[in-house]
């Protein structure tokens, strides 16, 4: 890639002032750095990762609201843990977990419990119970 | 020693930013005693130029992409080339963790960390994921908090030592454990020629003939052949998904694909000055050419995400396109282990 070439497309995720650094070559063939401020292709897939996952928090809280989940399911999108990941934190096995996502049992669950919740997805237990 | 440590203890470590945190770091942290190792040299001596595909390692459900050898390699190899001798540890708890750091930096030693990006608050929040192989340098403190060298980053930064110690003792694959490394042992007098060599050999070999199909050019086909068909296999929806992440893994934070082959052409030009080989030179530009060809893929690969047309016609180029990477980075691997060095 020459020099020139290195892509200067911004966009707001990068908040305007995050530049990457590249190797790129200039008029003579050496290598130089430059740095960028983005690059469309990158754009675009970081774009979209991120509307997956706030589909996928939507969808949740969408549900927690209806009754169908509980709030681990919810926190877990948003943090966007996966149930291995969720699980470690808590210390607990991933069936575990998975059975904590259910309204019933979430309603049981230990103050304990709830507080290695809490601590994991970095709220008050408060706002674990009650999600807005 | 003691001597040499005390005169160290003023020097403000001196930051560069730079395209990749690990061999970032290398060249950082090993500045700071005198060795200076620029980025690409410290890339191609530790032979950190790969390919990797792994369908049945999926974070989020995506299968993974990698562009470089697995996290800490780099380091090791390149410590191990050029005889730094490295204290490395781990720790089974944040405390002892943060302990051990501070005594280390009160010796005024810059100390490596390897991270999760998900915990350093001082990233774009676009960028936390959680990304646990991360590596950045803690270089002091200032009260409290931590000052922090994170190669890729322009300038120094601070971190308050709760999201230090949770960025260090993240969970998930592979958990940091708090791994913290540093030089012991910096040799005074150091010769690239024989690393260089020992680096090219390794890059060739770990291109070329690893007897699995995920890894190497034989990865790349790999990925190319599934990459077909995504869109029958797992769905428009999914494909498009897959494929933003191929594109992620190959461009995020400046290195990826393309940017790796870049940064090793860089050291191939620079090796070629050191060992005084023109080869080297004429193939760091064939490289450049292929870093070139990935681009395009990328380009025309996020096309595809953005417009979410998933027709096989697209996929079917893009896999081609795939191809035409992997048959140029064997030619180019195939030459370059046959350089007399």
């Amino acid at each position: 890639m020459k020099k020139d070439d290195v892509p200067q497309d911004g966009n707001n995720m990068h908040e305007g002032q995050f530049k990457q650094l590249f190797y790129a070559t200039d008029n003579a063939g050496q290598y130089v750095p430059v740095t960028s401020v983005g690059w469309e292709p990158e754009n675009v897939a970081m774009q979209q990762a991120w509307e997956e996952i706030n589909e996928r928090v939507e969808k949740a809280r969408a549900r927690v609201l209806a009754g169908e989940i509980s709030p681990v399911a919810y926190y877990m999108e948003k943090t966007i843990m996966d149930l291995p990941l969720l699980a470690s934190y808590v210390g607990k096995f991933q069936w575990q977990v998975k059975r904590h996502m259910k309204p019933a049992v979430f309603k049981g669950l230990s103050d304990i419990m709830l507080q290695r919740y809490a601590a994991a997805f970095k709220i008050t237990v408060q706002e674990l119970k009650n999600i807005k | 020693m003691d001597e040499v440590l005390e005169v160290m203890n003023d020097t403000h470590f001196h930051h560069v930013q730079t395209a990749h945190c690990e061999s970032g770091v290398i060249s950082n942290i090993f500045r700071h005693y005198g060795l200076q190792i620029s980025e690409p040299m410290a890339f191609g001596i530790g032979a950190g130029i790969f390919f990797g595909h792994l369908p049945f390692v999926k974070v989020n459900g995506v299968p993974g992409t990698t562009y470089r050898v697995v996290p800490g390699a780099i380091f090791k190899r390149v410590a191990k080339r050029l005889g730094v001798k490295i204290a490395s540890q781990t720790f089974s708890s944040p405390e002892k963790g943060m302990q051990e750091l501070d005594r280390v930096l009160e010796q005024g030693r810059p100390v490596g960390l390897l991270s999760s990006v998900y915990y350093l608050p001082y990233f774009p929040p676009a960028y936390r994921f959680h990304f646990n192989a991360h590596n950045l340098v803690a270089y002091g403190k200032e009260g409290d908090n931590y000052l922090i060298s994170d190669p890729i980053m322009e300038q120094v930064t601070e971190i308050d030592p709760k999201s230090l110690a949770e960025a260090r003792f993240a969970k998930g694959f592979p958990a940091p454990k708090g791994k913290m490394y540093y030089p012991v042992e910096v040799p005074k007098q150091v010769s690239f020629e024989q690393p260089i060599r020992d680096g090219i050999k390794q890059a060739c070999s770990d291109m070329l003939n690893i007897p699995l199909p995920m890894f190497g050019v034989k990865g790349m086909r790999f990925l190319a052949k599934r990459l077909r068909h995504y869109p029958e296999k797992v769905g428009d929806r999914k494909a498009v998904l897959y494929l933003g992440n191929i594109i992620r893994m190959q461009e995020e934070i400046g290195t990826g694909g393309a940017g790796f082959r870049f940064m090793y052409a860089a050291f191939l030009q620079e090796a070629a000055g050191i060992l005084k080989r023109d080869e080297l030179s004429a193939l760091s530009a064939e490289l450049t050419g292929i870093g070139d060809t990935w681009r395009n893929f990328a380009f025309n690969a996020g096309r595809v995400c953005k417009s979410r047309s998933a027709n096989n016609v697209s996929y079917g180029e893009l896999s081609d396109m795939l191809m035409q990477c992997a048959a140029e980075e064997e030619v180019l691997f195939r030459k370059l282990s046959k350089v007399k060095l």
